[in-house]
């Protein structure tokens, strides 16, 4: 069935169908309507699910990692500052190898306060452990929710589904809402090896020394460092994993076939345009208008930025001599963080293409159709042999 | 960029249901055949009472461009007032539509190249048995008449079911109402 809502309401209804036990969160903008929506399923009784209101994003996670913990399926979601007063427990979650489910509805963070869209706050906890998606539409947002809990569940990571506030979260499209009966199917009851019980306490993640050392029962136990390569070697195996899933849920449902990265007439194009989210379906009308131009132009968005799919990404770059990345974030006092993921997946290439990078759209600050057009133009025709700091777009001052 | 997408702005004040307008007409241009439908608030601070800004994008194909409508094709306007408060003649495209709800007569409205579809909304509802001031299924009536691109039985029928709570009989007949008093101008 279809129906015309918001990207809020399409997570919302994702996150029903996965037959979510436990959510916990603090209301912040733009993620606001999600959890509205979630406190409605639950108080009318079409979601079974534990809400647990919270006084802060901090606590927030904490609840889904104590419930995560006793094996319940567990969901909360955030933005900007609410995701940042989370990170500690962020890498808890991940160390403690449990399976949440978070969204980020993408915002800017302050100072100086803002409410409006860009991509920092997902990209600043890049490196804590979590697998990350991104979202172009309302139906990636519904379909990756589902994908998100299996692949959680299956790789025993959690997952952050990103998707852009107010463009994504409150903007109205049709999308599908797949049956409650497939979904069964495709996400089975959450059955952990392992889950925490009152009858048998347990002291979880306690101090673990630099060194391995024996347990109790004289068995090798791993050290930090193990159990932290563990994580990285089980990141980079999901991978495999998440293909595996993006094609099973093409065959029951009959949407996929792109887990990793998005090409839209990027398979001949001599300039590709890379980025993260809803501009790159944006961006496909600016394609369009170029390729009338008579320029062999193309256009790629990364789903999976965390693992960081490179051997997909360097394969959608095929034909390209240039390859330029479009950013709502950056790191400060160097690039933007996926410019500097795409040249680090571009190097050991025999022929490597040009990387250019662009920052747009910090805070909100609207994107003009005229700006991306004479951006992508001037960087299809306009070749310098060496490209370093990133431009800024729509720079008024 | 894309010739095929129809840009409509839709301009109240906060509280007076421009959003809900612009929902009722996404639903009932897919129900009749629109693949493309995209509505977008604007966002940030809204207040009771300001001018508010929401756009509605129709294609028969799938929208990819989420992004403000910089150039209309069509502009609709729930308060004749807001076009004294704020500039949003200038921007419609040439050959627009401006489609208003207004106590004034047609002629009131004159500028070079737009057509103009007028409406006393606000009076009409109230004859259909609405509240003083609900305009928003009204105005939906105006929309139908002058843009031609849905037709009004489909968007009488989005107004039942997104009003099933609150008066769905009087609010559909503000549209019908609307739809046969709506007086388009001469270009």
């Amino acid at each position: 069935m279809h129906i015309i809502e918001s990207g809020n309401v399409a997570a919302a209804i994702g996150v029903k169908l996965s037959r979510t036990q436990v959510i916990a969160a603090y209301p912040i903008t733009p993620q606001t309507p999600l959890t509205e929506k979630l406190s409605e399923f639950v108080e009318l009784g079409e979601l079974d699910a534990q809400y647990i209101p919270v006084e802060s994003e901090h606590s927030a996670l904490a609840v889904c990692i104590a419930a995560s913990s006793t094996g319940a399926r567990a969901f909360t979601g955030t933005s900007a500052n609410g995701l940042l007063y989370m990170s500690e427990q962020i890498h808890w979650a991940a160390g403690a190898r449990l399976p949440i489910v978070m969204c980020v509805v993408n915002r800017g963070i302050g100072a100086p306060w803002t409410v409006w869209n860009d991509h920092q706050d997902s990209i600043s906890q890049r490196d804590n452990g979590w697998i990350q998606i991104y979202a172009n539409d309302h139906q990636q947002i519904i379909d990756s929710v589902i994908k998100a809990f299996f692949l959680a569940e299956k790789v025993s990571i959690p997952v952050m589904v990103c998707y852009d506030g107010y463009i994504l979260s409150h903007t109205y499209m049709p999308f599908e809402i797949p049956d409650q009966s497939k979904v069964d199917e495709f996400l089975p009851k959450f059955s952990p090896n392992y889950a925490l019980h009152p009858d048998e306490p347990a002291n979880l993640n306690s101090v673990t020394f630099p060194d391995v050392r024996n347990d109790i029962r004289g068995n090798l136990a791993p050290g930090y460092m193990e159990i932290r390569h563990m994580l990285h070697r089980d990141m980079r195996e999901a991978i495999g994993e998440i293909d595996e899933i993006d094609k099973r849920y093409l065959k029951i449902f009959g949407r996929g076939g792109t887990p990793f990265v998005e090409g839209y007439k990027n398979e001949d194009a001599a300039f590709i345009a890379v980025c993260l989210g809803s501009l790159s379906y944006r961006l496909r009308d600016v394609v369009d208008t170029l390729r009338q131009e008579g320029i062999n132009v193309g256009v790629v968005s990364i789903h999976v930025y965390r693992p960081f799919p490179e051997k997909e990404v360097v394969c959608a770059f095929k034909k390209a001599k240039k390859v330029i990345v479009f950013e709502k974030a950056l790191s400060y006092g160097n690039e933007g963080a996926l410019y500097a993921d795409i040249k680090s997946a571009l190097y050991s290439c025999e022929e490597r293409p040009l990387v250019q990078n662009y920052i747009l759209g910090i805070g909100g600050r609207e994107i003009k159709t005229d700006d991306l057009y004479n951006t992508l133009k001037d960087s299809c025709t306009i070749h310098k042999s060496s490209i370093c700091q990133p431009k800024w777009i729509g720079l008024k001052m | 960029m894309r010739k095929d997408i129809i840009e409509i702005r839709w301009h109240g004040r906060g509280g007076q249901g421009a959003v809900t307008a612009a929902k009722i007409v996404a639903n009932a241009a897919f129900n009749v055949g629109y693949r493309g439908v995209l509505m977008m608030p604007t966002f940030g601070t809204e207040r009771r009472g300001a001018p508010v800004v929401t756009f509605l994008k129709l294609s028969k194909e799938k929208i990819y461009d989420i992004s403000p409508i910089e150039k209309p094709d069509m502009v609709v306007v729930l308060d004749h007032l807001i076009i004294e408060e704020v500039s949003i003649i200038d921007d419609i495209k040439p050959g627009g539509f401006l489609i208003v709800n207004t106590p004034k007569p047609v002629e009131a409205y004159k500028y070079n190249g737009l057509k103009v579809a007028v409406a006393d909304v606000t009076k009409i509802a109230c004859e259909a048995g609405l509240q003083n001031g609900i305009v928003n299924s009204g105005i939906i009536g105006a929309f139908a008449k002058a843009s031609g691109l849905v037709d009004i039985e489909a968007l009488v029928e989005a107004i039942k079911y997104e009003f099933k709570e609150r008066k769905p009989i009087e609010n559909a007949l503000a549209a019908s109402l609307t739809y046969d008093k709506t007086v388009i101008g001469d270009k």
